[in-house]
């Protein structure tokens, strides 16, 4: 049972989508769990063949309980998301090979133990015994001529010091209507105390001319049905994204005391529940995306956080998030980082406001755009760049 | 069509957009955005619909029209019968 909020402690199997025997790739759904907050697909994280099914439809298990298991080719075979405290080995094709080739899904091997002899041990005992930093020579292997498996390495370990799962703690709520209130409220407020807590937030505000993308964007619509229409908040999003690639020490995730910038930017999208409460999942991979795609992730994923489901990684991958108040908001949106991440933007709603122009003062519309950004990875004179970048990006009549 | 008739698919519509809104309980006059609470990807989904059933453009500039349940019966009738 994977964690997808650091206050979830259990989870409830709805469904299987896979039996045994299937293979499967990383990424692929395997199964719908529903938490206190709503129904999410769970993906899984490697590839290999479905063994036994753990757990079933129905029954609620605490984060950390094995689901499945999970055969990774030839090898060992690892649980499904993590097991918190694996049961006794069952592999049927336990004989691990002494040195293996590395799977397919080829994780880092174990740094441990350079010294004299080769500990023999299952890619994903070397894996986990890596990730919690433990010698394997430390660690008794059941398998044959002593070979550590997964189960090993775990039972090594208190069960207290186990991380969760693969998929990475984050306090991010989601869900969809007809979701407990209350619960969703308790998320929120986990995470946005986490973040006035942990994160020296500092914040900057800039008023964009919006006329001339308007104008273009109106240009466009007018071209268009309506189900090919895009809305500001598509150009919104797509310029603040682009504008990371200016100061990209704004896209990234801050877990623990390490910082790790990220490449893709997983743009988290703050949507407003109309029963109260947020979500924001992500667009994953938003940096490769034009606006019609970025439209396209839009009207998914709004329609996906109200009346469907989303998925693990939307839920818990975010590298950056953007807020925007939409047409019908007040001015500016100052907003909380949500933890891990190291900064949030904030979009008011744009009006029509006097801006002096070529030394006259005409009615033009106006945003303001802010930015909330963590102290300990940026300054002032980074983040007022980044946002510069956004308004120069708007005004680029290249953009549609 | 009816007035009667195009109330109720733009009804259908509308919940279809926005499924915790309750039929029985939207008011003729109620504005889409401050008194139904849609946002502009709803709204914009809104039209698309409304686009799929009549086949109408329904341009931007004609959103106005379709601020209130009564207001947009009375658009759709129009423009259906030009």
């Amino acid at each position: 049972m994977p964690s997808l909020g650091a206050d979830m402690e259990e989870g409830k199997l709805v469904e299987w989508l896979v039996k045994p025997g299937d293979d499967v790739k990383k990424g692929d759904i395997v199964a719908v769990v529903e938490t206190q907050k709503g129904a999410i697909e769970i993906e899984i994280f490697e590839a290999g063949q479905i063994g036994a099914l753990l757990a079933e439809p129905g029954q609620t298990l605490p984060v950390g309980a094995p689901l499945a298991r999970l055969g990774v080719v030839d090898e060992a075979e690892v649980t499904v998301p993590v097991a918190a405290s694996e049961p006794a080995f069952q592999a049927p094709n336990a004989a691990a090979p002494p040195a293996p080739a590395p799977a397919p899904t080829a994780k880092p091997v174990a740094p441990a133990a350079p010294s004299g002899g080769v500990v023999l041990a299952s890619p994903a005992a070397r894996a986990r015994a890596a990730g919690l930093g433990i010698a394997l020579e430390a660690v008794s292997g059941s398998g044959p001529g002593g070979a550590v498996f997964l189960s090993d390495v775990e039972s090594h370990v208190p069960a207290a010091l186990q991380p969760t799962a693969e998929t990475v703690v984050e306090d991010r709520p989601k869900g969809k209507p007809g979701l407990d209130m209350t619960e969703m409220r308790r998320a929120i407020a986990a995470a946005m105390s986490r973040a006035k807590r942990e994160i020296p937030h500092y914040y900057l505000t800039h008023e964009i001319d919006l006329q001339s993308a308007h104008d273009r964007l109106t240009a466009l619509n007018a071209d268009r049905t309506p189900d090919r229409r895009l809305l500001m908040g598509a150009f919104l999003l797509h310029a603040s994204i682009r504008a990371l690639a200016k100061v990209p020490e704004l896209n990234g995730r801050h877990e623990a005391e390490h910082y790790a910038p990220s490449g893709p930017v997983h743009c988290g999208m703050a949507v407003a529940m109309r029963g109260g409460g947020l979500i924001a999942p992500a667009i994953l991979e938003a940096q490769s995306r034009d606006p019609d795609q970025i439209m396209a992730a839009m009207r998914d994923l709004v329609a996906r956080t109200r009346t469907g489901r989303l998925r693990n990684s939307e839920i818990t991958q975010g590298t950056i998030t953007i807020s925007s108040l939409g047409e019908n908001g007040v001015d500016a949106l100052i907003g909380v980082i949500y933890p891990p991440q190291v900064a949030l933007v904030g979009f008011g709603a744009p009006r029509v406001r006097p801006m002096v122009q070529n030394g006259t003062i005409q009615p033009r519309l106006a945003v303001t755009v802010s930015l909330a950004a963590d102290h300990r990875v940026s300054d002032g004179r980074r983040g007022a760049l980044f946002l510069a970048e956004i308004d120069r990006l708007l005004q680029e009549p290249a953009i549609p | 069509m009816t007035q009667t008739d195009l109330r109720a698919a733009f009804i259908a519509d509308l919940t279809a957009v926005a499924p915790d809104l309750d039929p029985a309980t939207i008011g003729d006059d109620d504005h889409m955005q401050d008194d139904l609470g849609l946002d502009s990807m709803d709204f914009l989904n809104l039209v698309s619909a409304l686009h799929r059933r009549f086949g109408l453009p329904i341009p931007e500039a004609d959103y106005p029209r379709l601020a209130t349940t009564a207001l947009a019966v009375a658009y759709l009738q129009e423009v259906l019968a030009a």
